[in-house]
């Protein structure tokens, strides 16, 4: 199964071979980098059309905070007829993040990117409807991102629900992920009042 | 100077005042036409099954356009596991599909064992008692979506039988799990608890039950006029418009996919079960009803097959790094004392690296996006809920049918607004 997706993503490479990256194997999935973010319609296109991805399982989208381009755009591609997994991983910087739809390709690309839009504020040229999907029209913010509380942000809406910060900064049971010490990553370390 | 022409014309007498009518009827028919009502369904509808909202846009009785709303049962799951460790989001997981909370912890645990590449090392035990779950799990989650359907679309008595035998699936998911509702009953690289005594012949005599309750039900609904005529021919979705729309499960079997996780990339001990994939041809509500039907016998079938060959041995993978000690040695010996200390205030050590795994659970495929960068918890944990995509397809489904098809058509669909909106 691994064989043949990876002869497909060669394929792939092979009619853009200046805007993929060298194929990245772990645990027997397939990761193609996309350099130029902005072909990314075409790509698509061509992996639906010419090499059967059919099926857009998912697209995820990643807040690398602290590197340089910033944000990770990635799509899981699957086809049904060969039955084989590609992701396509694009980087873009903070300044610009955009990324150029690929609604036109598939159409359940269409709620993907909304949700994205709306949790990490990447917004996709070309979208017929970028409007926030999962929190309401208007929130100010993007809770995805790595620079957000936890505990949420007081928002400047008095009149929407849930405006004020969660009563339990980090919430009391919960361990600080990251590389630095454990002992203040620990739920114990944290005090309740604070 | 119109009006000179209008006496002109009254010369030909009678045919002259029929255009003159016929043209203000049509321009009363294009007004009203032109007259759109807008309705609003949700969030809080018997048949939106949770808190979904959906703004339609009104041609008398026929729906012009459907604008689905989600979101209201958003709790930021996705924030709040990269927060903490593999191992605690496991409760979370039984809130997303709350109908079928096992299935979800299985999926879950196989995402993290796959980012761990520890997937294929599970004991055998182990990855036979999580498919028993995970078709538990399908049964009492079809189960609920067939009585709340056929409730929908004005059949009560249905619910109440197929309520009865959901009763009996959480009795035994109880006395597995130690909870009804909230099971989190996997862990990283094994299982919380064996299974009970006396629980397989429990179980078998359910099923024995409960394939008398598929009868009934079908009895109740395969050949009901008042059923069929509500759902035949409503709804439905063609095959390439499902795939585009990244419809799974049930919904895309109906629509006549052959296409299901556990044949084409068989997890746990799939590839070594013997069933059947049921094909819808139609892609109709009813073509789905008749798909989760059988998927539920096939469920029996796969259950009784797990009990015929269940091995014994270990439910969990025997190493300290990943899988909690026992307790009675952590009490009494320094190694396991020392794994316990990590495994709970760090979690398990997975690698650097993405991976994606889907499961089919009963709503479609659930998968996971994990991207790690090494040690205890995700740096980003990313939920492909089916519902979520297969709601997505509502727009195209309820264009151009009636108002009162709507609850048939989602009833079919069988959504949870928990896991959509995560």
């Amino acid at each position: 199964m691994s064989k043949a997706a990876e002869r497909l993503s060669s394929k792939l490479k092979k009619a853009f071979s200046k805007e993929i990256g060298s194929p990245e194997t772990f645990r027997g999935e397939v990761t193609l980098p996309l350099l130029d973010s902005t072909r990314i319609t075409e790509i698509c296109a061509h992996a639906k059309h010419e090499l059967g991805y059919d099926y857009l399982v998912d697209i995820s989208s990643v807040d690398h905070y602290g590197e340089d381009p910033r944000f990770e755009v990635v799509y899981e591609l699957y086809g049904y007829e060969h039955l084989c997994y590609l992701r396509l991983a694009t980087r873009i910087a903070e300044a610009d993040a955009e990324v150029p739809t690929v609604t036109s390709v598939w159409k359940t690309a269409d709620w993907h990117e909304r949700e994205i839009y709306d949790m990490m504020g990447i917004r996709f040229t070309g979208h017929p409807d970028l409007r926030r999907i999962l929190m309401w029209e208007g929130y100010p913010y993007y809770p995805l991102r790595k620079d957000f509380p936890l505990a949420g942000k007081a928002t400047e809406l008095p009149e929407v629900a849930f405006s004020k910060e969660a009563p339990l900064e980090g919430g009391p049971f919960v361990t600080t992920p990251g590389s630095g010490s454990r002992q203040h990553g620990e739920p114990r370390s944290k005090s309740v009042s604070s | 100077m119109a009006e000179v022409k209008d006496i002109e014309i009254k010369d030909t007498g009678g045919s002259a005042a029929q255009a003159i009518s016929a043209a203000s009827q049509s321009e009363e028919l294009s007004d009203l036409q032109g007259e759109k009502l807008t309705l609003n369904m949700g969030p809080s509808h018997p048949s939106t099954h949770g808190v979904l909202r959906i703004v339609l846009e009104l041609d008398g009785e026929v729906i012009t356009k459907a604008d689905p709303d989600v979101g209201y049962l958003h709790r930021g799951d996705e924030k709040i596991a990269e927060n903490m460790t593999y191992t605690q989001f496991i409760p979370y997981t039984d809130r997303l599909d709350y109908l079928a909370p096992l299935a979800n912890n299985v999926a879950y645990s196989l995402a993290v064992e796959k980012l761990m590449g520890i997937d294929q090392a599970l004991p055998p035990r182990c990855q036979y008692i999580r498919v028993i779950c995970c078709e538990l799990a399908r049964i009492s989650a079809h189960l609920l979506g067939l009585g709340a359907f056929a409730m929908d679309v004005g059949a009560m008595t249905v619910f109440l039988h197929t309520f009865t035998e959901r009763e009996k699936i959480y009795n035994l998911i109880e006395s597995l799990t130690g909870a009804r509702f909230t099971t989190t009953y996997t862990r990283i690289g094994g299982l919380a608890r064996d299974l009970p005594p006396n629980w397989v012949e429990e179980c078998e005599r359910f099923l024995e039950g409960v394939l008398v309750n598929f009868d009934e039900t079908e009895r109740l609904l395969t050949r009901n006029k008042i059923f069929v005529d509500r759902t035949k021919d409503v709804g439905v979705l063609p095959l390439e418009v499902a795939i585009d729309y990244g419809v799974t499960g049930p919904n895309l079997r109906a629509s006549g996919s052959n296409h299901d996780l556990r044949k084409t990339h068989p997890y746990l001990v799939y590839d070594q079960l013997e069933f059947d994939v049921p094909v819808g041809s139609v892609g109709d509500c009813y073509d789905r009803y008749l798909v989760r039907i059988e998927e539920m016998r096939q469920s029996v079938k796969m259950i009784r097959q797990c009990f015929k060959d269940l091995p014994d041995g270990p439910i969990s993978i025997p190493d300290g790094k990943t899988v909690l000690p026992p307790k009675e040695k952590v009490l009494t010996s320094m190694e396991e004392l020392i794994h316990q200390f990590i495994l709970v205030t760090q979690g398990v050590d997975a690698p650097k690296g993405q991976i994606y795994f889907g499961a089919e659970n009963p709503k479609g495929e659930l998968g996971f996006f994990i991207n790690s960068k090494g040690g205890g918890s995700p740096h980003r944990l990313k939920i492909r809920a089916p519902s979520f995509v297969n709601l997505s397809a509502l727009p195209y489904l309820l264009k151009g049918s009636m108002m009162s098809d709507t609850v048939a058509i989602l009833g079919s669909i069988d959504f949870v607004m928990g896991e959509s909106d995560r």
